[in-house]
């Protein structure tokens, strides 16, 4: 578990980070995104010791670090594991060379070292490339020795600071896979500092929006995309094309969020079927959250119990996030 | 006019000029790297990147590498003379030459281990960092190891450097190729001996640059880098 209290951070007086708390769960992994210069690697970076915060605390397992030195830095050091922005594997050493730096620092002999390399080798799913070199090795699979490196010392925290900025999707994929698998087996937290919504999408249970130093929203992913007034949600969820020629066509027209079983099931349907009016999908999408099945429609709907029909939609579990014409806020 | 010197005369002078060349530098290279390389850490160390930025040790060390770097060689030659005494107990001879030898290349090798060593990516260095390593560990496996290739090289350029200076090491007696040259070649007009020891000297740093280089390759694990 990890703990942002209050963090502010200046550069040559200009501030960076100016109060940022958060809080991460034991075991979850939370995302934190916002446009280029909010400051996320400043936090990243203070969070890996590698930069000291102005003021603030941020706890590991109750333990504020930030004020550490000497041996006690470098033992909180290993309880975080850093996957760090663009390349950072040692070009002279191999794959395996590379996972046992942390090792090696940490004092584990020889034999045991092997062994633990070993297992990473097979938690990334590279035990084939043990023996090669950063540059024989594609950019996908150095970041994720570059993950093995970071879990090598058995570390509580894994911190990853833009792990698939230079990736294609099918690599992020495989790189996010790592990740997901680190805290399924591991049971380590994660947070990792993505501009990339899909990476959120992929394994983030939580999400914190950084913006000019500021934490401007932070909550569950699955909580954020219902919430109305959550402007992560519209990024996360599947675009809808605005169409207004289209939408003039109907009585009543609104988003409709849909989670889990609701997204696959026959909702819309039953309750045009219910009503009697007619139901017809605008725009919009299925998505997945994590592992969780998400929809997101813009409908358009044509009846005397338009809103009626609405109200049970989201009575059922949906979320009707924004009715564009009508009555306005039916629920959610 | 005296007839010229019998071929197998040259050769025997340039085969004991040789010897004599190759223990200065070789002494002088091994010392110089000894020294040369801590003083290269240091200074890449306290750099305002380093790891342990340290303005004003960095601004001294840098003044004091770069002041020994500017003096010419000649004038290190005469004025250890008395240190040199100390250290090899004569201040004449092949053995003297290797004092201001090292001295000489003790910054020579400094400034280019510190800018072979800041050519570690920041990246990489904090990636150690992270683990928890302590600074020893991440000089020796780190800066030098990921230098190595780098590093062998800058010995070759130093070897080939100090062959240069010690042309100048007839000026105390010691002997070696260059004096060789200027001695019996340059100053008596024999023109074999001149010609045959330029010749000498030019394969013989053709030779140490092509086994530099082609050790640093061998030692280098990137496959598709300029070093
Ligand atoms: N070492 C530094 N020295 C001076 N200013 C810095 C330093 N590091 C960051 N900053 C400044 O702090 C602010 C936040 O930078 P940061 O790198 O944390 O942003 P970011 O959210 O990671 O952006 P990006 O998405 O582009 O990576 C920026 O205005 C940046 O210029
Ligand atoms: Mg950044």
């Amino acid at each position: 578990m990890i703990t942002v209290e209050n963090l502010t951070k200046s550069f040559q007086g200009v501030p960076a980070l100016k109060g940022v708390t958060l809080d991460v769960q034991s075991g979850s992994v939370l995302g934190v995104v916002g446009p280029s210069g909010a400051g996320k690697s400043t936090l990243a970076r203070c969070v890996a010791l590698l930069e000291r915060p102005d003021s603030g605390a941020i706890r590991v397992d109750g333990t504020d670090i930030t004020a550490l030195g000497g041996t006690a830095l470098r033992n909180a050091r290993r309880q975080i594991g850093v996957v760090p922005q663009g390349d950072s594997l040692l070009r002279q050493r191999t794959a395996a060379g590379n996972i046992a730096l942390p090792l090696e620092s940490a004092g584990v002999p020889g034999p045991q070292r092997r062994t633990r390399v070993g297992e990473l080798l097979d938690l990334v799913g590279l035990t084939d490339k043990a023996g090669s070199y950063p540059d024989q090795l594609s950019g996908g699979q150095r970041q994720r020795i570059a993950v093995a490196r970071a879990l090598a010392a058995g570390p509580s925290v894994l911190l990853a600071d833009e792990p698939t900025s230079a990736l294609d999707p099918e690599t992020t994929g495989s790189v996010l896979t790592v990740l997901d698998r680190a805290r399924a087996e591991l049971g380590v937290t994660v947070l990792v500092v993505t501009h990339d919504m899909s990476v959120v999408r992929k394994i983030c249970d939580d999400v914190a929006v950084l913006e000019d130093g500021r934490v401007v929203e932070n909550g569950r992913v699955l909580d954020l995309v219902t919430d109305a007034a959550s402007r992560t949600a519209s990024t996360l969820l599947p675009a809808v094309d605005q169409n207004p020629v289209n939408e003039s066509a109907y009585d009543r027209v609104a988003d409709v969020v849909l989670i889990g079983f609701a997204a696959v099931g026959a909702l819309l349907p039953e309750a045009a079927n219910r009503f009697g009016v007619e139901l017809n999908l605008l725009g919009g999408g299925f998505t997945r959250l994590g592992e969780t099945p998400v929809a997101r429609f813009r409908v358009g709907l044509t009846g005397e119990r338009a809103d009626s029909a609405l109200e049970w939609i989201s009575d059922a579990g949906a979320a009707v996030r924004r009715t564009l014409k009508g009555p306005q806020g039916v629920a959610a | 006019m005296r007839s010229a010197t019998p071929w197998s005369d040259v050769v025997e002078l340039l085969v004991e000029a040789t010897g004599e060349t190759l223990y200065m530098v070789g002494v002088s290279t091994l010392i110089a790297t000894l020294f040369g390389i801590p003083v290269g850490v240091w200074l890449q160390l306290t750099s305002p990147g380093g790891l342990r930025p340290q303005p004003a040790v960095h601004r001294i060390l840098g003044f004091v590498t770069d002041l020994g770097r500017s003096m010419p060689f000649i004038v290190l030659l005469v004025a250890l003379t008395s240190v040199t005494r100390l250290i090899v107990g004569g201040s004449i001879g092949s053995s003297a030459v290797i004092v201001p030898l090292s001295v000489g290349a003790i910054p020579f090798v400094g400034r280019l281990v510190q800018n072979i060593l800041s050519e570690v990516h920041v990246s990489v260095v904090e990636a150690a960092v992270t683990t928890g390593a302590t600074t020893v560990k991440i000089v020796r496996s780190v800066l030098l190891r990921e230098s190595l290739p780098a590093l062998i090289n800058a010995i070759g350029v130093t070897v080939i450097a100090l062959i240069g200076y010690s042309a100048m090491a007839g000026v105390i007696g010691g002997g070696g190729l260059g004096d060789l040259a200027i001695r019996e070649g340059y100053q008596r007009f024999n023109d074999r001996i001149l010609w045959g020891t330029v010749a000498w000297l030019a394969v013989l740093t053709t030779v140490l640059q092509f086994g530099f280089t082609r050790a640093a390759r061998a030692s280098d694990r990137r496959r598709h880098a300029a070093i």
